[in-house]
């Protein structure tokens, strides 16, 4: 069975969630025996290597279409191997590898990005002039651009790094311009034209960014229509603030798919309440995590006192208040404890000011955004993780901090909480809970040392293979 | 006789250097000495070196009738110590001319006025002794940082022996009243008030190159004409302004230095008015009226006002958690601490983390090293939170456990004690209490042993050990003369004093390591060049009263080492 997948993100370059979901369940699907994936990926900037680089269609669209070998999945397969060590002595490196399979990757250039809203999508093509003038590729394929003589490293998760570009002078008008759903339906067609070429059996789409490329291909080749739904527009926007395109899209591909997979029973109650999409049609499918050895030791802590850390986008829908006024309720009944938002969002400079305002910022410490190194440094010095989310479809960080040994608290409102057990759950809004557990996380070691052990284990349980075996399950019933 | 007074504001702050979440607990070294040295080194070869060299020469020039006045903060006298010496020599020449006068400051360009008297007088003395120290003047008039006033800091200052103090002719205070004559403090009106003429200096400190602006180009000539239409009734002129308006704010190519070196021959030509420094505008005007001013005034944007530096709630919060620490300061003598709480406090980084944009937002960008306020505020917090966890480790190393908890065991015993000798005044109990009390006198004496200690009672303010210790036996401790040892001045004795060696067999027991640590921990780095390898033998001869062998010792010795 081949699958056309239209996915977001590949590494090294991985923003969000979005992009470590899709990314982890194709890995763990691509080991399935008789399943071959087709992924196409939207890349501003490919490695412009022009043998692998094709032009397609009468549409001057260049596409670049490679294989590609998990680098894990090689070296686990020669674990398994070295288990067995009789068989081991007898295999030879090509046998290992004509037995690994590989996707195929197509390469769509393409300004699409995951986690795209109004204001970043603006942001992004702004940048993308700077972009055209000045830009620089190393033999990484690392992106650089050229400002005032400065030479700055172009990150693909633009829209979260900067709140303020170089002169800090940008402002945004409110609602979308033409050119991200014009975006939305360029892609629609490259996608028309990938399905005439290739052959294929079933169609996956991630979010709604994908939806028209699946109703585009869906209609040229006739195949069934996966598609994943891992935020809505009421998510990203409360209820107030739905933009009505986006949500027609969203509609579009709920009532085109054959199958609608949710990352959770929230998100599968939010779209038959909002999209009216049949229940018969949706099936939740949780997401996982990677293994991965905790790196506890590896960074010193260097303040005496426990740390309490939210980490993510400092949105609405993270509730990134709430976050604040229980450390205000902590802070007043313990020294011991500092607290740390890390990351940037629209709320930023607003709980700056809060916290500023309720006196504890010598307690509150503001990171602003955090590369990649330090996301684990952040996870490895924590002694608490919290994520007060309003509204959160799935929340795949709780299950890293898991990871790393770091106990968490987690709102009712997420998706995860209907997956993990070892977790304290409570009502967002509820901030005297919110801060009685901390304080209980932060006081009573016990407790905090139980949390650790028992999390731990639940998610180095939570592997990608099982919902990858869900989702072809999902495949074998569309096709037949 | 009609006055014009030139004031120029001399300051640096020590910049922080990034400073993010992840450093602190981990690293104590706030500033960015690269940046500061860059700084310095180009305002000086900008602004300050040529400045001075062509003030020098007008002066020498007009003979007596050209005089101008400086205020320069401690950390700006710091940097030009540290990176420009050749700076601090310049302005040296110009103090020697006679023609110069300097005036008194926070030493750190703080806040402190609008915070805490006390400190406040302290930060000032500070300061005067650097000004005496560097140039040979005592001054006896002061302008506040950013020329913030109010009544209260006018009475302050009054208080501390100033004759007048300088500040902003800020327009919602006078209203229609002129800023071109002297006021006084409405609640010590011997304090005269010599206030800024801020259409005058600000034309050139912010006008003079400005295109756009009706009266540009403007001239030595033109500008000597507006001074020369001023009526009798206007005494003096105040022209105040940030020294870098000379070369760095107002670079040369704009004209600014031959404005400057054409400006004094125009004035003492072509007008009535005679220049004269602050202090001797003091001596020869008096006040027409007082000035009220309940709210502080300064000279920073179009309001005048302190918002600022303390307008909004971050500037307010940082301002108060930095002040938090004020008091554990006062006892917390490392240098290294100290050196980094003067430099916190500087105003400058309170006016990175301003929000005001609107019509000063131009001033505001030019002058600050952050993207944003809440940058500024963020890197500002987080060497705060840093500062603060060593300082209340300094600060617990200083108290021994719970020195309070020992004095309120004594008060207890004190009571019970009092309690047992009024039922003695009843015959039939003698029997029964006597016991008891001679127990109890016992126990309390115990923690009165351990409460005179020299680390409690250094922890505890002395009132309340005194009152809580009604009648301490005084105890003839014999001090011996330390500076009998070679090696020892009246500076280091009284040093060791302090720290509890005070007799000469204590020294006679004390290692040469340890006395080097207590010398460097209050003295600072320069008391790293003192030996004190010798001086315990040296003691334990005078101990024993063995002076003659003392003697002979000391002969083969050079400076103690």
């Amino acid at each position: 069975m081949k699958v056309l997948m239209f996915g977001w993100e590949f590494p090294p370059h991985i923003s969000g969630g979005l992009g470590t979901a899709s990314y982890g369940l194709t890995k763990s699907l691509s080991a399935i025996e008789d399943l071959e994936i087709l992924f196409v990926v939207p890349k501003l900037y490919g490695d412009e290597d022009e043998d692998v680089a094709k032009l397609i269609g009468a549409e001057d669209i260049t596409v670049k279409h490679y294989k590609k070998t998990f680098k894990n999945s090689w070296e686990e397969k020669v674990k398994t191997l070295k288990g067995d060590k009789k068989s081991y002595s007898k295999i030879k490196k090509s046998e290992i590898l004509s037995n690994l399979k590989s996707i195929e990757i197509i390469e769509v250039k393409s300004k699409l990005q995951p986690y795209l809203s109004i204001e970043e999508f603006e942001k992004f093509l702004k940048e993308n002039n700077i972009f055209d003038k000045n830009i620089k590729i190393d033999k990484e394929g690392k992106l650089y651009y050229e400002k005032d003589g400065e030479v700055k490293e172009i990150t693909f998760s633009k829209s979260e790094e900067e709140t303020y570009t170089e002169d800090g002078k940008y402002k945004f008008e409110g609602g979308y311009g033409p050119n991200l759903l014009q975006e939305v339906y360029n892609y629609a067609r490259v996608a028309s034209i990938i399905a005439k070429e290739n052959d294929f059996d079933l169609i996956h789409g991630h979010d709604w960014l994908a939806n028209a490329a699946g109703i585009a291909a869906k209609e040229v080749s006739g195949k069934p229509l996966v598609i994943h739904v891992h935020a809505t527009e009421y998510d990203r926007g409360g209820e107030e603030r739905v933009d009505t395109r986006v949500f027609a899209l969203e509609k579009a591909g709920m009532d085109a798919a054959d199958k609608i997979i949710t990352v959770s029973n929230l998100t599968k109650n939010t779209i038959i309440k909002y999209y009216g999409a049949d229940p018969n049609k949706i099936q939740t499918v949780y997401n996982a995590v990677e293994p991965q050895e905790a790196e506890k030791n590896i960074y010193k802590k260097n303040v005496k006192e426990k740390l309490v850390t939210f980490l993510g986008r400092i949105t609405y829908q993270k509730g990134p208040a709430y976050f604040v006024n229980a450390a205000k309720k902590v802070l007043e009944k313990t020294n011991d404890v500092r607290f740390v938002m890390a990351g940037n969002g629209d709320m930023f400079h607003e709980m700056i000011r809060y916290a500023a305002e309720l006196g504890i910022t010598d307690k509150f410490h503001f990171t602003d955004f955090l590369k990649g190194d330090e996301v684990t440094k952040m996870f490895s010095i924590s002694d608490v993780y919290v994520m007060p989310s309003v509204s959160e479809p799935f929340g795949i960080s709780p299950l890293e901090a898991m990871r790393s040994n770091v106990p968490v608290i987690i709102s009712k409102q997420s998706g995860v909480a209907e997956v993990i057990q070892n977790a304290i759950k409570i009502d967002y809004w509820d901030e005297d809970a919110l801060a009685d557990a901390i304080y209980g996380l932060v006081k009573y070691n016990g407790m905090a040392k139980m949390f650790i052990q028992k999390s731990k284990k639940e998610v180095d349980e939570m592997k990608w293979d099982k919902p990858a075996r869900e989702v072809k399950k999902i495949y074998d019933s569309l096709v037949k | 006789m009609q006055h014009i007074c030139l004031y120029f504001q001399v300051h640096q702050p020590y910049r922080l250097k990034r400073y993010r979440f992840f450093n602190i607990g981990e690293d104590n070294q706030y500033f960015d000495d690269f940046e500061n040295r860059m700084h310095m080194q180009r305002i000086a070869n900008n602004s300050y070196l040529y400045t001075n060299k062509l003030l020098l020469d007008l002066i020498n020039k007009h003979k007596n009738k050209f005089k101008v006045s400086f205020s320069i903060t401690g950390l700006a006298l710091e940097q030009f110590q540290e990176y420009a010496p050749e700076v601090l020599e310049s302005f040296k020449e110009l103090a020697k001319t006679g023609q110069v006068e300097f005036l008194a400051e926070t030493y750190s360009h703080s806040l402190i006025s609008l915070y805490d008297k006390d400190e406040f007088k302290l930060q000032v003395e500070e300061h005067v002794k650097a000004i005496k120290k560097h140039f040979g003047q005592t001054p006896e008039i002061f302008r506040n940082t950013e020329l913030i006033y109010d009544n209260l800091i006018g009475e302050t200052i009054a208080e501390m022996g100033f004759k007048a103090m300088i500040t902003e002719g800020a327009k919602h205070i006078l209203g229609w009243k002129s800023p071109n004559v002297l006021y006084y403090n409405v609640l010590k009106p011997e304090l005269k008030l010599i206030l800024k003429n801020y259409k005058l200096s600000d034309d050139i400190a912010f006008r003079f190159s400005d295109k756009g602006w009706d009266e540009y180009p403007l001239t030595a000539k033109k500008y000597a004409s507006w001074i020369s239409d001023l009526d009798y009734k206007n005494e003096v002129v105040n022209l105040f302004m940030d020294y870098e308006t000379f070369g760095e704010h107002q670079k040369a190519e704009t004209g600014i230095f031959d404005f400057l070196k054409a400006f004094p021959e125009e004035i003492i030509n072509n007008t009535n008015f005679k220049f004269a420094t602050p202090s001797e505008v003091a001596k020869k005007h008096e006040p027409v009226a007082s000035m009220n001013v309940p709210y502080a005034i300064s000279w920073a944007d179009e309001e005048r006002d302190i918002t600022a530096w303390l307008g909004n709630e971050m500037q307010k919060e940082a301002f108060h958690k930095l002040y938090a620490l004020a008091g554990k300061m006062k006892f917390i003598k490392r240098a290294d601490l100290q050196k980094a709480w003067r430099y916190l406090q500087t105003s400058d980084h309170f006016y990175y983390m301003s929000t005001k944009i609107l019509a000063d937002g131009i001033v505001h960008d030019y002058f600050n090293p952050f993207n944003s306020p809440y940058d500024a505020f963020i890197n500002y917090m987080n060497v705060l939170s840093d500062f603060q966890i060593r300082v209340n480790e300094a600060y617990e190393q200083l108290i021994p456990e719970e020195p309070e908890a020992i004095l309120s065991k004594i008060k207890d015993y004190e009571e019970k004690i009092h309690a047992l000798y009024v039922k003695l005044t009843q015959p039939v109990m003698i029997e029964r209490v006597k016991p008891v009390l001679k127990a109890i006198e016992k126990e309390k004496e115990e923690f009165v042993a351990i409460s005179k200690t020299k680390k409690v009672a250094k922890a505890l303010p002395k009132q309340k050990a005194k009152k809580a210790l009604p009648k301490p036996k005084k105890k003839t401790t014999t001090k011996d003369n330390l500076t009998k040892i070679e090696g020892i001045g009246p500076k280091i004795a009284s040093i060791l004093q302090n720290a509890g060696i005070n007799t000469f067999s204590k020294l006679a027991k004390t290692k040469a390591s340890k006395i080097s640590e207590i010398l460097i921990s209050v003295g600072g780095n320069g008391y790293k060049r003192y030996n004190p390898k010798t001086w315990a033998k040296q003691a334990s001869l005078a101990e024993k009263g063995k002076w003659d062998e003392l003697k002979k010792l000391q002969a083969k010795l050079k400076g103690g080492k």
